[in-house]
């Protein structure tokens, strides 16, 4: 279970938001919502523990996260803008990788059949510089595949996708919730997850700072 | 004690508190640079081994001593910024740069006009003098690394862990440049061997003082533009008199 | 599916920097290329006579070394910084020092270890006596570590800046003076009878600290540049 309490973050000299409070249990889908610069961002990355929150605490099953550090890394997943796919190496090298990265031993096999099941047959061994956008984002979602994390932090996770791709990727979340898992996503773009209830927490802009209202 | 210490460490009363100390500190140094110069200059006697030209070691000692301990003290203000999240530590450790390097250098400069007459060169490869030159490269690194970083953040963090991996290596550094000094038979720049008149001594330890005054009040004065500059946004610094005009 | 172990993922880290510095074998071969052009240009500079390129030799070569090893820094975390493997690193579910180490063995085996092999056939042109070029290339073989894992600090600090790689040297240089002193000390003690041991003992003795600190340094130095 995740729990925010009082979080408020800062980038540079401008406050971003405060006195955020919220929590996530186990099958719970949150999106995060707000315009441009509100820091919904900002926010997914200090739940990452890339940045220092001014005040308030994140709590994992009740540990400060900063205290569990690499225990909780082992439990969350991350996907930010950037792909986190080298150029160079194949989609399954890469996916492989990514996969050891997190600490899992994937298979060649199995690394296949999740590129497979992305769309990407076919292309699994040519290295990812010659793909297109779109089927780059796919390799880099193959991750959601074959990863065992229990909290899911997305942020735009359908930027550069066809409609096909976009319910696949809700078909996943689907699959992810159903087994207890918890995400945490911005969008853009419109996402449903079927006959489950989206909570949302919105960030807007108000003065010297966000102010954010889960529901 | 204890409880006074922690009320300056915020930015808003430390900046009226320096405000105040700095005349007193500047005047001091003052006064006590213009005892320390006459009797170096006057009083103290001519050395019967160099002349007239040793005189500047009045100015070279304190400075090459004062540049070693503000390296360390730069570091120490650095490390408390890091671990405690204290802004106006690391507010001190950027006012303290350039004021090391300052010194750095002076101490090196000296170092060369005091060679010149001694060894007829310019600049000698004295282990001292190398380490000195060292410690100015330690200094820069740190300027220009804090200069380089946009975020305000970032740059005090990334500078300070700077400090401290230089100040750990400043030993390291140190004795390696002697082991390279005593293997090559480099040269050593060193006062007469035999003991100093009273009133060198006298002359030398009334310009360190001096010096170390003259240091605190300057790095006092550019804290406090320091903190107006990053404290811009906050409303105390909008109601000060300079700030309203 | 399995769970990789802290060495395991050491391991694998290294294999991804070795399989992609070998499909990006340019980068590799400009630092050696580098290095021995910069060789070159002394004795063209000061002229060809033996005696004289004998006698600076053991400096030359090391200062070389050093400035090949500050070019091909920047490229430790850079190319990761940019395509956001980096930030997954930091995320990985072992110590990102283990992870550091990783890459900076791996920068070393592609930069560093080129280097070693090299200098012996440069230190031929510079007359040096076998024995010298013995001490040599075990001074480099303990120094280049060192030069790796001090650059990753800077590196780490310096991370996306603007300055690039001249901030960069400016940074490490200073910290890399002492090994150089005992570098080039433990080939002059060879013409000159002093105890080489001592020097080599040194290096060895600031590769073992370099080991100890650097890592988790590099990782604090690279979560205070991701913020």
């Amino acid at each position: 279970m995740l729990e925010v309490s009082n979080l408020a973050c800062s980038r540079g000299d401008h406050r971003l938001f405060s006195g955020l409070s919220f929590a996530l249990h186990p099958g719970q889908i949150m999106q995060v919502q707000g315009e441009n610069g509100s820091g919904k961002t900002s926010l997914l990355r200090t739940l990452c523990g890339f940045l220092m929150p001014d005040e308030g605490d994140i709590l994992w099953n009740g540990s400060s996260v900063s205290e569990l550090q690499e225990e909780y890394y082992a439990e969350m997943l991350y996907l930010g803008h950037l792909n986190a796919i080298k150029d160079e190496l194949s989609g399954l090298e890469n996916l492989r990788i990514s996969a050891g990265m997190s600490g899992i031993e994937l298979s060649e096999k199995d690394a296949i059949a999740a590129l497979r099941r992305m769309g990407l047959k076919g292309r699994e061994l040519l290295p990812t510089k010659v793909l297109s956008q779109g089927q780059r984002r796919r390799v880099a979602l193959a991750r959601l595949l074959v990863s065992d994390a229990k909290l899911w932090v997305l942020d735009e996770p359908l930027a550069a996708l066809d409609v096909a791709a976009v319910a696949l990727i809700e078909e996943l979340i689907a699959e992810h919730l159903a087994r207890q898992g918890m995400v945490i996503f911005t969008t853009h773009q419109p996402l449903q997850v079927a006959g489950m209830e989206m909570r949302t927490l919105t960030l807007t802009r108000a003065g010297s700072g966000s102010r954010g209202r889960p529901a | 004690m204890a409880i006074n210490w922690f009320k300056y460490s915020a930015p808003t009363t430390f900046y009226g508190l320096a405000g105040k100390l700095i005349p007193w500190f500047g005047i001091s140094a003052a006064i006590l640079f213009a005892v320390g110069l006459y009797i170096g200059f006057y009083v103290a006697p001519t050395d019967y081994q160099q002349g007239e030209f040793y005189r500047i070691i009045f100015i070279h000692v304190p400075s090459s001593i004062i540049s070693m301990f503000l390296y360390l003290i730069m570091a120490g203000y650095a490390a408390l910024g890091l671990i405690f999240n204290t802004r106006l530590s690391s507010m001190m450790a950027t006012a303290i740069a350039p004021t090391g390097a300052l010194f750095a250098f002076i101490s090196l400069w000296t170092g060369a006009l005091w060679g010149k007459p001694m060894w007829g060169a310019w600049w000698v490869w004295d282990a001292r003098l190398t380490s000195e030159l060292i410690l100015l490269f330690l200094y820069l690194g740190y300027i220009a690394l804090h200069a380089s970083i946009d975020d305000p953040r970032r740059a005090d963090r990334a500078s300070a862990l700077l400090a401290i991996v230089g100040s750990v290596n400043v030993p390291i550094i140190y004795f390696s440049v002697k082991w390279w000094n005593t293997l090559h038979q480099g040269s050593t720049i060193k006062f007469s061997g035999t003991s100093m008149h009273v009133a060198m001594q006298q002359a030398m330890f009334i310009t360190l003082v001096a010096c170390w005054l003259y240091a605190i009040a300057v790095i006092l004065a550019r804290v406090r533009s320091i903190i107006l500059e990053r404290e811009r946004h906050t409303k105390w610094i909008t109601e000060l008199p300079e700030v309203k005009n | 599916m399995k769970k990789e172990t802290m060495s395991g993922l050491f391991m694998l880290v290294i294999r991804r920097d070795l399989m992609l510095a070998m499909r990006r074998r340019a980068d590799v071969l400009t630092t050696l290329i580098f290095f021995v052009m910069v060789v070159s240009l002394f004795p063209l500079g000061v002229g060809p006579e033996m005696d004289m390129l004998r006698k600076m030799a053991p400096g030359v070569l090391w200062v070389a070394a050093l400035l090949s090893s500050m070019l091909s820094l920047g490229r430790l975390f850079s190319a990761d910084h940019l395509d956001g493997t980096l930030e997954q690193m930091m995320l990985a579910p072992q110590s990102l020092s283990m992870l550091v180490l990783g890459k900076m063995v791996a920068h070393w085996m592609v930069s560093g270890l080129p280097l070693v092999l090299m200098a012996p056939v440069l230190g031929i042109q510079f007359d040096m006596s076998a024995e010298a070029l013995g001490v040599l290339i075990i001074g480099l073989l303990l120094g280049t570590p060192i030069l790796s894992m001090i650059g990753g600090i800077g590196a780490a600090l310096t991370l996306g800046l603007r300055g690039g790689g001249v901030l960069l040297s400016l940074l490490v240089l200073p910290l890399c003076i002492p090994v150089l002193i005992f570098g080039t000390g433990a080939v002059e003690a060879v013409s000159t009878g002093l105890s080489v041991a001592s020097h080599l003992s040194l290096l060895g003795a600031l590769l073992v600290l370099a080991l100890a600190f650097t890592p988790w340094v590099t990782a604090q130095a690279l979560r205070i540049s991701m913020e």
